[in-house]
């Protein structure tokens, strides 16, 4: 394959589509197929031949506003309609070319304005099982522009110099990563795609995986050229289907045009990628438990160092990073480091794609420059807290975030500032709740979910957050004292301070982000007796209780600490 | 040493053969153990100790670690399913949206505990940590269709269909 033959495939796509007087998308990613926008699609195209029109009807993946699905969306006027039931596909169709039909059109122009698209841009715009369409919208022309124009050492330079930072939550500059892989002796090397999502409320890799696949695989393969890989992993979680029929779909087609496999582009590089189905571990999102999950074993993490950029996969330089951060490649290699660089803040570079949910108006999928305020994704973007309620918290970063008071929303977001006020970048997920969500409840929830998925290999994580859970439950019942929430405090700092990974280092941030911002609901549920959002069901005290097994445990604590 | 034979298949069951497939393709070797146990339970449903002891002695991995694999990963179960299954999504987004509420009418509708099946095997209960179609929730899994934006009455009224049937 090589350039010419690329922009070949991409004339020919594109004449191809050129003959249609419109372009119907019908978005086909898990939130609209989950209000039949398959069938949907059908009837768009048997309505389309029943009245003789000459349009191209196209499945696509996310359009990002799931709140608001079905969504279709017509080119090249670029209207875009939602809620749209089969038995408006007529209306639809009809009205193609003319005047569109006012009472589905979607008008949230501030929704997608503020957005700027990079590894979102082919999301919705293409067909995501055919590889032809990412070819036309200049797919993996940064693949073979780095192998034939460049040494890999230059490739690694441009990520470098792009200033991107691994999008999985950790924030580690992937340039000094592929690095450190390049600079590893021997000769095979692995590349790991992280699509382990475990984290509850974040979806941002599932629809990139559902939406634009040959993105991923365009950027593992430079990855590999880059560090001198010459076998691929991408690890999906088992609970997306549609997602690894895709992916699945995509290797194909790219070994078929000779993208994937030997001598890729007549050049002496070879490689391939296979996929490995996760099995519902929350922990092997960990990178050292990942690994020890693809090679057949429990997901448990290991003492890092030796970093898997040394010794990793079955001993070998593995390079691991997450979806969204191979998705950012090909655009980087393709327009320069410098280019990626000049977008975002000082110390975050680029942009994020953010899951927005929760009680808010418009869900969904969204991303944006690196350094925007809070304020501005959830008022503006995300349209505000819906049924006259009043926003309370947000949370980013799932189980190992923190949820951030209103006062916050002004902060611009970035890795740095995030860690700074005590939640964390995460991959992605931002909750927002109202005044309707007890943040002690919440709390509790998060901490009940690293209890479950404690891996229990180390006793700080898999008795802290036990204890913990203990602890939270009491206060939420409202037989809690002040005394339980010191301890709770000091098992924190332990289970912070001496759990072997991120998931126990990092399970006590929804509580001590809570305890920090909104200190009084604690304090409700345990002097007055009382839950300000009225979730938790306290029972008034019966006098003189003495409750034996909430003694006894207390008692283990203080032996514990 | 002796070239290595894997064991004969356990029963004529064609089902066996997928799984032996799934096997070979990797060259029986250990490192493809949990494809395998997802290869069982995507063809039997669930993984039963026959099952288990088949998988670790073609792969040659003590029955020990293949039984903590398997008990270690949630997607895996070591019981059948029921006839149907009702799985309630209970990550961030859908809690915030109520689920707690759902699991809990559920239970009392089939006065069972999630994670488990009717006495008549006709329906089991099940929670996901998130599906990941967090813009739809609450998500609930009615046989492993997607329904977003589920209420109370609906999940209900699914449930009782199934009872009837």
């Amino acid at each position: 394959m090589t350039i010419e033959e690329l922009e070949q495939i991409a004339e020919s796509t594109r004449a191809e589509y050129a003959k249609y007087d419109h372009e119907i998308n019908v978005c086909m990613g898990t939130g609209c197929m989950s209000q039949h926008s398959d069938k949907l699609k059908n009837t768009l195209a048997e309505e389309v031949a029943a009245q003789g029109k000459n349009v191209f009807v196209r499945r696509t993946g996310c359009m990002g506003l799931c709140a608001a699905g079905p969504l279709v969306l017509v080119d090249p006027e670029e209207t875009l309609y939602q809620h749209v039931k089969a038995e408006n596909a007529k209306q639809v169709v009809a009205h193609l070319g003319g005047t569109p039909v006012a009472e589905l059109q979607c008008n949230l122009r501030e929704h997608f304005d503020q957005q700027v698209h990079v590894v979102l841009e082919n999301s919705g715009h293409i067909d995501p099982e055919k590889i032809d369409d990412y070819i036309a919208r200049d797919g993996y022309r940064a693949l073979v522009k780095a192998l034939t124009e460049m040494s890999p050492n230059e490739v690694v330079q441009q990520i470098t110099e792009s200033g991107l930072r691994g999008r999985g939550g950790g924030g580690y500059p992937t340039g000094l990563k592929w690095g450190t892989v390049a600079k590893a002796g021997g000769d095979l090397k692995y590349v790991i795609c992280n699509g382990d999502e475990g984290d509850p409320g974040a979806f941002m890799d599932r629809s990139v995986l559902e939406s634009d696949p040959q993105r991923v695989v365009e950027g593992m393969a430079i990855a590999a050229y880059a560090v001198g890989a010459s076998k691929g992993y991408v690890y999906v979680r088992a609970e997306y289907p549609l997602a690894v029929a895709r992916l699945t779909n995509c290797l194909r087609d790219a070994r078929r045009r000779g993208l994937l496999g030997n001598n890729i582009c007549n050049t002496p590089f070879n490689f391939d990628v296979e996929i490995r189905l996760g099995a519902g571990a929350f922990v092997c999102g960990e990178e050292t438990a990942l690994i020890a999950s693809i090679e057949g074993k429990r997901g448990t993490p290991k003492p890092r160092p030796p970093y898997p950029a040394v010794s990793g996969l079955w001993g070998k330089p593995t390079l691991i990073n997450n979806v969204e951060t191979f998705a950012n490649i090909a655009p980087i290699v393709r327009k320069g480091g410098k280019w990626f660089a000049s977008m975002g803040s000082e110390r975050s570079k680029g942009t994020k794609v953010f899951a927005l949910t929760g009680k808010i108006t418009n869900t969904g999928l969204v991303e944006v420059p690196m350094g925007i305020s809070l304020r501005q994704i959830i008022e503006g973007i995300g349209g505000g807290v819906p049924d006259g309620h009043t926003f309370k918290a947000v949370q980013t970063g799932g189980p190992s975030g923190g949820c951030l008071p209103a006062e916050l929303l002004d902060i611009g977001v970035s890795y740095d500032a995030l860690v700074k006020v005590g939640a964390m970048m995460g991959s992605g997920g931002m909750i927002v709740m109202d005044d309707t969500s007890c943040m002690v409840n919440v709390a509790r929830f998060f901490i009940e979910f690293c209890m479950t998925e404690s891996c229990g290999k180390c006793i700080p994580c898999r008795a802290g957050t036990a204890q913990m859970h203990t602890l939270l439950t009491r206060i939420c019942s409202g037989s809690g004292t002040m005394h339980d929430l010191d301890l709770l405090v000091d098992l924190c700092a332990t289970v912070k301070e001496t759990s072997l990974c991120g998931l126990g280092q990092t399970a006590p941030n929804p509580v001590l982000s809570t305890l920090k911002y909104f200190k009084n609901e604690y304090i409700d549920h345990i002097v007055n007796k009382r839950c300000p959002a009225g979730v938790c069901n306290i029972q008034p005290p019966a006098p003189d209780s003495y409750d034996p097994a909430c003694a006894k445990q207390a008692s283990t604590f203080e032996v514990l600490a | 040493m002796p070239a290595f034979t894997p064991p004969p298949l356990p029963s004529d069951d064609k089902r066996w053969k997928i799984v032996n497939g799934t096997m070979r393709k990797n060259g029986f070797a250990r490192h493809a153990l949990i494809e395998t146990l997802h290869t069982v339970q995507s063809s039997f449903g669930f993984l039963d100790d026959n099952a288990i002891r088949f998988v670790a002695r073609s792969l040659r991995v003590p029955l020990s670690q293949a039984y903590g694999v398997a008990t270690f990963y949630h997607h895996f179960s070591l019981k059948p399913p029921g006839k149907h299954t009702m799985t309630i999504c209970t990550g961030t987004a859908c809690y915030i949206k109520g689920t707690d509420k759902l699991v809990a009418a559920a239970e009392k509708r089939l006065n069972i505990p999630q994670g488990q099946t009717t006495k008549d095997g006709n329906i089991s209960l099940m929670t996901a940590r998130c599906v990941g179609a967090c813009g739809r929730a609450p998500v609930v899994l009615v046989d492993g269709e997607l329904c977003g934006q589920m209420t109370g009455e609906q999940m209900i009224e699914q449930l009782e269909r199934w009872a009837v049937e």
